[in-house]
């Protein structure tokens, strides 16, 4: 790992961190409604596998989204403008917190409706293949998605035809309030995928270099015909589902336990709930951030006054973004017409 | 020149022919559209022509697949999703109503969605309640499709080559009965935009406003009706989102008096949506409230006489346009 790319990592990670506080302020402020799911404890997945893509990949992304786009390449201000629905926003104001779209980016999406993420990929993949280029599509979904049919259905087209696509399970053990265990029979997700004879692996979500190893290699794999992968990345999201769930559901010895799945911690899970602060995570050092920042100070690649340098510079960028968002205006009904009637170029249809 | 009769299905067969020859971008999917031919024979010879990666037998996923092309779309190809019948789109609402219709818009217009999507509707010939359903009030519904319901093998070639060629998501709803129906195809004509009513036959005691397999049913009424002196003038709609509503507006304010027929169920069916707009843009030209000839709202029923029963007859247009005439105007002698 070379200290320029240690470095690009942890500086994304720490962005997305700073800017999803800074977004849950703004809900709390007001300033953002509606659903907001964020991202704490996940970055590792975000970065690793994101920065292991090539600006002529594609991704499709979930409804917790917003640091799959910024790692990407979309400006943080944009991301911001589109979370308080202004006009500036990078989907003008008409998607919202779940539905970011960034075409120059080939940001394909962010959708709402779980499970929907597959068939836009492989249809991404589909036509890649048609024009037989060296790219691929990259589907992000969450351990929760699973179990819905597009999951079967897509996974088993990709394979038939070989489609370029990378499906990426974020594992996070909880699909809104209820926990892998009490929602998958099979609760290795990646085993799964052998139904389609599609290689799979897992992988520790919270270890950034792991990530990028892994689907590094994947992305040679099936840029050279190789055929669709899934890689299952198990995280931790540090909050609640969205903004409006506390998260009351999760017990304390979860923090020391949830990478486990033996039988008596998925007894205790059950009887003692008490939702974990991000301290108590961050103590058991599996908190991705923690993680990568005292890899690269034990190595010796990233000095501490570095580390606070980052710091300050996405702490700025952010606080420019909310700045920005602020200062955007609210789009016109005028615009949502347009939005809607862009594929006539605006013909009236009468 | 170039004028001939041929079916309903291989007009559509030659207007996905001349799409698929001119641009390559465009491409089929659906099940059995291949090797089999489809099941309607709409895809034929395409497949040994294109090859199977521009003509895809797709398993029996309608979610995935209806997707796969939402996907295909939002990178600039053309795909045309065959659909077996409008029942089993049920199974390809997601795909339709919260992709296809909505990533142009929630995109802020970033991508566009030359998506078509073909399936025949309709109530065909005893093929029970699960494959004889009229869904386009379901579709109409939702803001973003548009919806194409071609009546002639002259519709048939241009609507669907229009839609291929548009960069909206577009549905073709093709009637079970028609695809073995013949009708003349001239090629070279000028077509009419896509979404442009036609009166396909002027008249001026009643407007009979139609669309798809029962245009023909409204023609063969207005043909009794000018018997008995009433002149029927028919519209064939030809879309359904949107509505062409000048074209329908003209001839109730020549005529007064307004039938909108269909085959879907009759409560919050298709033509409760035109009688309820005309109604508020005519009300100072009508003669009468705006009446239904629709389906009952029913199951369509096996037994074949039932069948037959629960949708619109000949009969029941007639009825309606003498009633009508009578109670709105005396002096028409039904
Ligand atoms: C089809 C559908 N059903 C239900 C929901 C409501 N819902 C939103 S998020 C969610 C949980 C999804 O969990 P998972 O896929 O594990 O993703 P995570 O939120 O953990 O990232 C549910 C049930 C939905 N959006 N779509």
């Amino acid at each position: 790992m070379d200290r320029d790319t240690l470095r690009a990592f942890l500086r994304d990670m720490l962005l997305a961190r700073a800017f999803e506080e800074a977004a849950a302020e703004q809900y709390t402020k007001g300033n953002i409604a509606g659903f907001l799911h964020l991202y704490p404890g996940e970055e590792a997945v975000a970065v690793g596998v994101i920065h292991a893509t090539e600006p002529s990949d594609y991704v499709v992304s979930t409804y917790r989204e917003h640091v799959h786009a910024l790692v990407r390449g979309t400006p943080p201000r944009q991301v911001m403008a589109e979370l308080f629905g202004r006009r500036d926003g990078i989907s003008r104001g008409m998607g919202g917190s779940m539905h970011l779209f960034d075409r120059e980016r080939r940001f394909m999406g962010g959708y709402a409706i779980v499970g929907e993420t597959y068939p836009v990929a492989i249809g991404v993949g589909y036509a890649i293949a048609m024009r037989g280029l060296p790219e691929v599509a990259i589907c992000f979904f969450g351990d929760g998605a699973v179990n819905q049919g597009t999951f079967h259905e897509s996974l088993n087209m990709a394979a038939l035809w070989r489609l370029p696509v990378l499906f990426v399970c974020e594992n996070n053990h909880y699909q809104i309030g209820t926990e892998i265990h009490r929602h998958s029979a099979v609760t290795e997700v990646f085993r799964r995928a052998a139904a389609y004879d599609i290689p799979a692996e897992r992988v520790d979500g919270m270890d950034v270099f792991k990530v990028h190893e892994v689907t590094s290699r994947m992305l040679r794999e099936i840029r050279t015909g190789g055929g669709p992968r899934l890689v299952e990345c198990e995280t931790y999201r540090l909050r609640g589902h969205s903004m409006a769930d506390p998260g009351s559901y999760r017990p304390q010895i979860e923090v020391r336990a949830y990478a486990s799945t033996d039988p008596v911690s998925m007894a205790v899970r059950e009887t003692v709930p008490a939702y974990p602060s991000h301290e108590q995570l961050t103590v058991v050092g599996k908190d991705a951030i923690h993680h990568a920042t005292e890899h690269g100070l034990g190595a010796g690649h990233l000095d501490s006054a570095e580390v606070d340098g980052i710091k300050s510079e996405v702490q700025q960028l952010v606080q420019e973004a909310v700045e920005f968002a602020q200062q955007s205006p609210d789009p016109e009904m005028a615009d949502a017409w347009q939005c809607l009637h862009v594929n006539r170029r605006n013909e009236s249809l009468t | 020149m170039a004028k001939e009769d041929i079916f309903y299905w291989q007009a559509l067969n030659r207007a996905l022919d001349a799409e698929m020859a001119g641009d390559d971008s465009v491409f089929i999917l659906g099940e059995d559209v291949g090797l089999y031919g489809g099941s309607y024979r709409v895809t034929e010879g395409l497949y040994a022509k294109y090859g199977p990666l521009r003509v895809r037998d797709t398993p029996i996923s309608e979610t995935s697949f209806t997707g796969l092309g939402v996907g295909a779309a939002m990178t600039g190809m053309r795909p045309v999703v065959e659909i077996m019948t409008i029942n089993f789109a049920l199974l390809a609402l997601d795909p339709l109503v919260n992709m296809a219709a909505k990533i142009p818009f929630m995109s802020g217009g970033q991508f566009p969605m030359p998506l078509v999507v073909r399936m025949p509707g309709g109530v065909a010939k005893q093929l029970g309640a699960q494959h004889s359903q009229r869904l386009e009030h379901t579709l109409m519904n939702v803001p973003g499709l548009r919806i194409a319901v071609p009546a002639t093998p002259q519709d048939a070639y241009w609507q669907l080559r229009q839609a291929i060629a548009s960069d909206d998501p577009i549905i073709l709803i093709e009637h079970d009965l028609l695809y073995f129906s013949k009708g003349a195809l001239d090629v070279e004509a000028v077509p009419l935009p896509m979404h442009r009513a036609a009166v396909c036959r002027a008249g001026r005691d009643v407007t009979l406003v139609s669309y798809s397999r029962n245009v023909e049913l409204c023609l063969r009424a207005a043909q009794q009706l000018a018997d008995e002196r009433i002149e029927a003038e028919v519209i064939d709609l030809r879309s359904l989102s949107p509505i062409d509503w000048e074209t329908c507006v003209t001839s109730v304010e020549k005529t007064h008096r307004l039938i909108v027929v269909e085959e879907d169920c009759r409560f919050a069916g298709a033509g409760a949506e035109v009688a309820a707009t005309l109604s508020e843009r005519c009300f100072f030209s009508l003669d009468a409230p705006a009446k239904r000839v629709a389906a009952l709202d029913i199951p369509t029923p096996f037994n074949g006489s039932l069948e037959s029963a629960s949708i619109p007859t000949v009969k029941d247009v007639i009825s309606a346009a003498q009633q009508l005439c009578s109670v709105a105007d005396p002096g028409v002698k039904p």
